[in-house]
């Protein structure tokens, strides 16, 4: 494995809980709530759970657009070596800004209407005054033809493109100051399943050029596996499993990641499941349940489990699991979807 | 515009005929077209959609982002958002004895408003849109049966916390009593769809109702829509981007492009023998769990046209890698029939030794 480019550990970002007439502090939301992880150079790290488990939150505490509550999150700058982002001055931050960047979910909502295409993916250039006249000119549109825009495109305003050509413009913005981690917070979600499959051939294509790696945030569990090396997946705020995405697929350790492998709907008729539902709902991260926080879900817990949290412990090489019976439970894997027939619309693609 | 003449041929076919080989519809959709009238020009949403939603089964729409699904589910209620209005076509709702020709019906006619709820429920992707912030669950759903079933208040409450029960709500009593702000989102969808089902109705069109919820939610509420049909017989209309939604939900399918419905099948036909490219390419275009992860996904090369601008021919055309040139882009193709109950709309199918191509309809 390369070296790491980002090391997290025991990250927490909690909102207070206002509540009465006076508005005090009545409780606290842990969104998110003891979280380590490691994101090496060129890698993808995928981020997934179910909604409110603190993914964004994560996302965003590491980079700073969230104070996070506590933990460290340390960044190592290749020339100047670990800089600690939690603690940074905003003169550190604003040095080190350009290396991280963030492409959101909505396409629509995250580039402003009054600016021209150029304008918007010119813009970090011109605030970190990376390059002025014919060069920043030039550059804008290298990165536009890197996003499989056209340079001409450059003139024309964002309502005069697609959800995907959209996306687009947002990941060329992102890649403007040559970034070296870029978190994607849902960034193919909102989009067509054919304009999905271009971005994230995008992603992967410009992760081979460009040496860039991503903390992608997704609860699409299919395009999680096409794209991760390693997959984390949170809970209530906390790690619950995380490791290589084979293992995580074909033998998860933890019973949640089971239960969120078993709903994923198989786009094969042929291999109907009707998979055993969770019951309840996620629980609200203001009052989580005590022990295990997946207990009152869990259709493997134990006496045990509703009194005592299980560690974070190894399972196996770069495997980590948050559960009691880890070692004991025969837990079962994704269930692999059948390839379409081949097309002679495939073979003449080819 | 080539495009004008290859479509008035189209009308007169469809009009004429039944192209579904399914015995007993509930509703009948025939050659419907929705305009949109906007600054830049017309938008033509619907050109000239035919199909059957068949009784008791679960119908999947599925197709690239303004292709016009829930135009289509909108006009069948007659809610399309002013200006824009049907400009040709039928809608025929079937009940056992009695036939309605939807769109006869005014809009704000006091049988349209009957019919809607009643005898076709939607539930939307979006429960907040359905439900009253400031009225509880239970009073919502109390109004609705109010509406339709019967007159005693107390009977009303309590048949609506029965339907929670039905769906799977827990606590039912309790939720009944609840705002709408103070359940999750896979509750509000639960909620929304216990008040569409409050009636009865005999077809539920559902509007994409699980894009926005997790895979786990979601998981639940397709076991619930299984479970009602199943229990009821009523029948569903269910638009959905998720092709993995479809395989595990749908009996049949309709795929659509750009307004039109270039595919319709068996949900086995669909997903191993699919005919039309772009059905295809959809399906090739899927990650897919188990896949080989060094292989890039395959694209659909391009994007969707410009709503404002009229392709002529086949409308999938300019993105297709077998278009026939001097054929595809001139003359929008006529319906084929690859099998029983399959039917394509491709010139590379034109000539299917077990279909034919409607006389005139490919003009
Ligand atoms: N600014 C805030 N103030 C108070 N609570 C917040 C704030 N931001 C997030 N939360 C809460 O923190 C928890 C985690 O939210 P977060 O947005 O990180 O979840 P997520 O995993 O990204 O969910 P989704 O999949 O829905 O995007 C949720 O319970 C949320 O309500
Ligand atoms: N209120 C409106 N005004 C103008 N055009 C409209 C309006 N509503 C829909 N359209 C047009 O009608 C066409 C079909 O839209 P529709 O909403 O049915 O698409 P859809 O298939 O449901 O897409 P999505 O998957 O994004 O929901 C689109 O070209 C759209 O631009
Ligand atoms: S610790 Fe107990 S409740 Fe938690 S996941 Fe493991 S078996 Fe289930
Ligand atoms: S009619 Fe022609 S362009 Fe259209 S899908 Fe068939 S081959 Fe492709
Ligand atoms: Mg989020
Ligand atoms: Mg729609």
């Amino acid at each position: 494995m390369s070296e790491p480019l980002l090391e997290v550990t025991g990250l927490r970002k909690h909102f207070p809980v206002r509540g009465g007439f006076l508005r005090r502090r009545v409780g606290e939301i842990k969104a998110v709530d003891g979280v380590d992880l490691t994101v090496h150079r060129g890698e993808t790290v995928a981020l997934v759970g179910e909604s409110g488990c603190g993914k964004s939150t994560t996302g965003r505490a590491i980079l700073r657009l969230e104070a996070p509550t506590a933990g460290e999150v340390v960044f190592h700058h290749p020339e100047h070596g670990p800089v600690h982002l939690e603690s940074a001055d905003a003169r550190t931050l604003r040095a080190v800004r350009p290396h991280l960047q963030m492409v959101f979910q909505d396409p629509f909502a995250s580039l402003d209407s009054r600016m021209t295409v150029g304008g918007i993916v010119a813009e970090p250039l011109v605030i970190n005054k990376a390059a002025t006249g014919q060069e920043l000119k030039d550059r804008v549109a290298e990165l536009l033809t890197l996003v499989g825009l056209r340079p001409e495109h450059a003139n024309r305003y964002p309502h005069a493109f697609s959800g995907g050509q959209r996306q687009r413009i947002c990941i060329a913005r992102a890649l403007a100051l040559d970034p070296d981690l870029i978190v994607c917070d849902e960034a193919v979600s909102a989009l067509d399943v054919s304009v999905q499959a271009q971005i994230l051939n995008l992603l992967e294509d410009l992760q081979r050029r460009l040496g860039l790696a991503y903390l992608f945030i997704s609860h699409d569990l299919a395009a999680v596996e096409h794209i991760a090396d390693r997959v984390v997946v949170m809970y209530v705020g906390k790690i619950v499993e995380s490791g290589p995405v084979e293992q995580i697929y074909t033998a998860p350790r933890h019973p949640y990641t089971e239960a969120l492998l078993a709903a994923v709907p198989q786009p094969d008729p042929r291999v109907r499941t009707r998979p055993k539902l969770l019951t309840g709902d996620v629980p609200s991260p203001a009052s989580p349940p005590g022990g295990c926080y997946f207990h009152p879900r869990c259709p493997h817990a134990q006496p045990v489990c509703a009194t005592e949290a299980p560690e974070v412990r190894s399972v196996g090489d770069g495997h980590l699991s948050a559960c009691h019976f880890a070692d004991a439970l025969p837990l079962a894997g994704a269930t692999a979807a059948a390839r379409p027939p081949a097309t002679p619309a495939a073979q003449a693609n080819s | 515009m080539s495009q004008s003449y290859a479509e008035e041929g189209a009308s007169a076919a469809a009009l004429a005929d039944t192209p579904d080989e399914t015995a007993d519809p509930v509703l009948s959709v025939r050659d419907l077209e929705v305009e949109f009238p906007t600054p830049l020009g017309v938008v033509g949403a619907l050109n000239g959609v035919t199909f059957d939603v068949p009784r008791g089964k679960v119908l999947g729409i599925v197709g690239e982002s303004g292709c016009g699904k829930s135009v289509t589910a909108r006009a069948i209620l007659q809610i399309i958002e002013k200006p824009g209005r049907i400009t040709g076509g039928t809608i025929t709702l079937r009940g056992q004895d009695t036939q309605t020709e939807i769109t006869k019906l005014g809009p704000d006619s006091a049988r349209m408003r009957a019919l809607r709820g009643r005898e076709i429920a939607m539930i939307f992707q979006e429960p907040m849109r359905s439900l009253n912030p400031v009225h509880t669950i239970g009073a919502q759903i109390a109004e609705a049966v109010l509406l339709h079933q019967t007159r005693d208040r107390k009977q009303a409450h309590e048949r609506a916390v029965e339907i929670l029960r039905q769906v799977g709500m827990p606590h039912p009593e309790a939720v009944a009593t609840s705002y709408p702000h103070q359940l999750s989102g896979g509750m509000r969808q639960r909620a929304m769809i216990a008040m569409a089902l409050s009636c009865n109705p005999g077809l539920l069109i559902a509007d994409e109702p699980t894009t926005a919820l997790d895979v786990t939610t979601e998981a639940q509420i397709l076991e619930l829509i299984r479970d009602v049909r199943d229990r009821s017989g009523m029948s569903v209309m269910f638009i959905t981007h998720s092709m993995g939604v479809v395989a595990q939900l749908c009996d049949e399918v309709i795929v659509m492009y750009l307004g039109r419905i270039v595919e319709r099948g068996s949900v086995d036909d669909l997903f191993h023998d699919p005919k039309h490219p772009y059905t295809q390419a959809l399906l090739r275009s899927i990650p897919r769990i188990g896949g080989d992860r060094k292989v890039p996904l395959e694209v659909i090369e391009g994007s969707v046209p410009d709503p404002h601008t009229r392709v002529a021919g086949c409308p999938f055309h300019p993105r297709c890698p077998q278009a026939i040139p001097g054929r595809c882009d001139t003359a929008f193709p006529g319906r084929s029939t690859a099998g029983p109950g399959h039917t394509v709309h491709c010139h590379l199918h034109d000539d299917d030794a077990a279909g034919h191509t409607e006389p005139g309809e490919d003009a």
